[in-house]
């Protein structure tokens, strides 16, 4: 009921903003710096084929693979420092700070090393999307409670059992919480390296477009890139209810 | 120690010259809990520990179940002077301590389920005692889907099944109802007597303690040195009418005096 009402009004105000944005596209009248979204949907229907064949699949893929190598990486990084006390001595700072280097300043190194491939935009996507996943994985491995290991340790469970029947449980919703923010910077992640150096995707094409000072096909790539975001949040979050069912009636 | 043939039975579990103090994060030794303490708890008794807050009744569970290990002395198990007590003792701690992402059928299989039984037999084998402790339908709920004493049912039927020979229970009941409690008391009285356990049972009960117990171990001020021993004068089986037994209320009131001694000192 409350959600309902929540979306409700999330709705009208979105509603209010487009429709803001339109009448003031329209007394500015300069299509190629602020075009409406009625005529950015125009030109999403008119770019269709081009953006959805050809630019959609490659932006998405680096989405993709970058997440899953994000994942592997914190979960696998999580893991390693909650097990070893000097890993985590000698990796947390270098996880902190590889947060201070501005990637974007990086990036022509990454063109450099693996030229114009999907594996640059790769990088900047995983450099970007690791950490909320490693740092959430690893405060949810250590949030297992004190007293049910005790517990545990009473009924003769093992370190192995500890770890799979309690800390991993008890990380999962840390985790989903750090996928969750993970996804959507991955989509900036993927547009970032693209706009660094490609020969297509959505966010390479998107500058493309800038140049020749078309507004309206500058913005069309990047509702497709916040639907991608959208969607992959909106997927997050029903796997998250699916696995955590305990969690959901209370 | 009055009751005749006692010496002859098997110890089960012995302190021996046991002293124990928690170490606060310098490492320097507060003042201890236990001092040289000596006892020793027979095969198939049922001893109930009865004492003022924070005189160390929860500690002594955490010595024997070997979460804690004694400054000195050694903790016998069946005869054998043990290093690594954990996983050896069934232990029901004070509070209830599920699991919130098992059911309660789950969470009471987890003793089970760490001796390498397969999961689905361990399952299996909960169902009906579920049903016995008056949880029959609830085997799919969380634990926050339950009342305070179902909760604490779970967690005491969780202890049981650990396989141990003894089983510890650190204040069992104290969210039951009077009516519930008694089911319980009854339950764990026919269980004792078929599985052949020795049960130590801490509680702030007198009249469960009397009801339940063939010996009443007192805890005074800390540090203790001996424990205070009260011998039940009540064969079994009992019934409550025998609490109103003139020997049994003068008992009574001596405990509660020695408590409230305690207390004021
Ligand atoms: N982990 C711990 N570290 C340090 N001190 C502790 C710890 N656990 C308990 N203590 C202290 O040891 C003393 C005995 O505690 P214990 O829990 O054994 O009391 P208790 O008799 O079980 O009390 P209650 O009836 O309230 O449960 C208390 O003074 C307490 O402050
Ligand atoms: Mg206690």
């Amino acid at each position: 009921m409350n959600n309902r009402k929540g979306s409700l009004s999330a709705g009208l105000f979105i509603l209010a903003f487009l429709i803001i944005w339109e009448a003031a596209a329209r007394a500015v009248n300069m299509i190629f710096i602020l075009p409406p979204p009625t005529g950015i949907i125009e030109k999403l229907w008119e770019l269709k084929g081009p953006l959805l064949i050809e630019h959609l699949p490659v932006t998405l893929s680096t989405i993709i693979i970058g997440l899953v190598i994000s994942i592997l990486l914190g979960v696998g990084i999580a893991v390693w420092m909650s097990v070893s006390p000097s890993a985590e001595k000698a990796i947390y700072p270098i996880i902190i700070s590889s947060q201070m280097i501005p990637i974007i300043a990086l990036a022509p190194i990454f063109v450099l090393w693996f030229g114009y491939s999907i594996w640059s935009k790769v990088v900047v996507t995983v450099l970007i999307t690791f950490f909320p996943i490693t740092v959430n994985t690893y405060d949810g491995l250590r949030s297992g409670s004190q007293e049910l290991k005790e517990l545990m340790l009473t009924m003769g469970a093992g370190k192995k059992e500890i770890f799979f029947k309690l800390l991993v449980p008890s990380a999962l919703p840390h985790f989903y919480s750090g996928l969750k923010v993970a996804v959507t910077l991955s989509v900036i992640g993927a547009a970032i390296g693209e706009w660094l150096g490609a020969q297509a995707g959505l966010g390479y094409f998107s500058r493309r477009m800038m140049t020749q000072f078309d507004g309206a096909a500058v913005f069309a790539p990047i509702v497709l890139l916040s639907l991608i975001g959208i969607i992959l949040f909106v997927i997050v979050k029903w796997i998250e209810n699916k696995s955590l069912k305990w969690r959901k009636s209370s | 120690m009055s009751k005749c043939g006692q010496e002859k039975r098997k110890k089960v579990l012995e302190f021996q010259n046991v002293t124990f103090s928690y170490k606060d994060k310098q490492q320097t030794e507060s003042t201890p809990i236990l001092q040289r303490v000596n006892t020793a708890i027979y095969e198939r008794e049922f001893i109930t520990i009865i004492g003022a807050s924070g005189s160390g009744k929860s500690t002594l569970f955490r010595l024997i179940t070997g979460l804690e290990n004694p400054d000195e002395g050694h903790i016998l198990l069946n005869g054998e002077a043990e290093e690594h007590r954990l996983g050896k003792v069934g232990y029901m701690p004070q509070q209830d301590l599920l699991l919130p992402w098992r059911t309660i059928q789950e969470n009471a299989a987890l003793p089970i389920e760490l001796k390498r039984v397969r999961k689905e037999e361990a399952y299996k084998r909960v169902l009906p005692l579920l049903e016995e402790f008056g949880l029959e339908g609830m085997e799919n709920r969380f634990p926050h889907e339950l009342s305070g004493g179902m909760r604490q049912r779970v967690s005491f039927l969780r202890a049981t099944l650990s396989g141990s020979n003894i089983l510890l229970l650190d204040e069992p009941f104290s969210a039951l109802d009077a009516i519930t409690r008694l089911s319980m008391q009854e339950w764990l009285m026919e269980q004792w007597e078929k599985q052949k356990t020795t049960v130590v049972f801490i509680t702030h009960d007198v009249n469960e303690a009397l009801f339940l117990s063939d010996r009443i171990f007192v805890f005074g001020e800390k540090p203790i040195r001996t424990l205070q021993e009260v011998d039940v004068p009540l064969g079994r089986p009992r019934s409550l009418k025998d609490l109103n037994q003139p020997s049994l209320i003068e008992l009574k009131d001596q405990l509660l005096e020695q408590l409230r001694g305690k207390v004021m000192g």
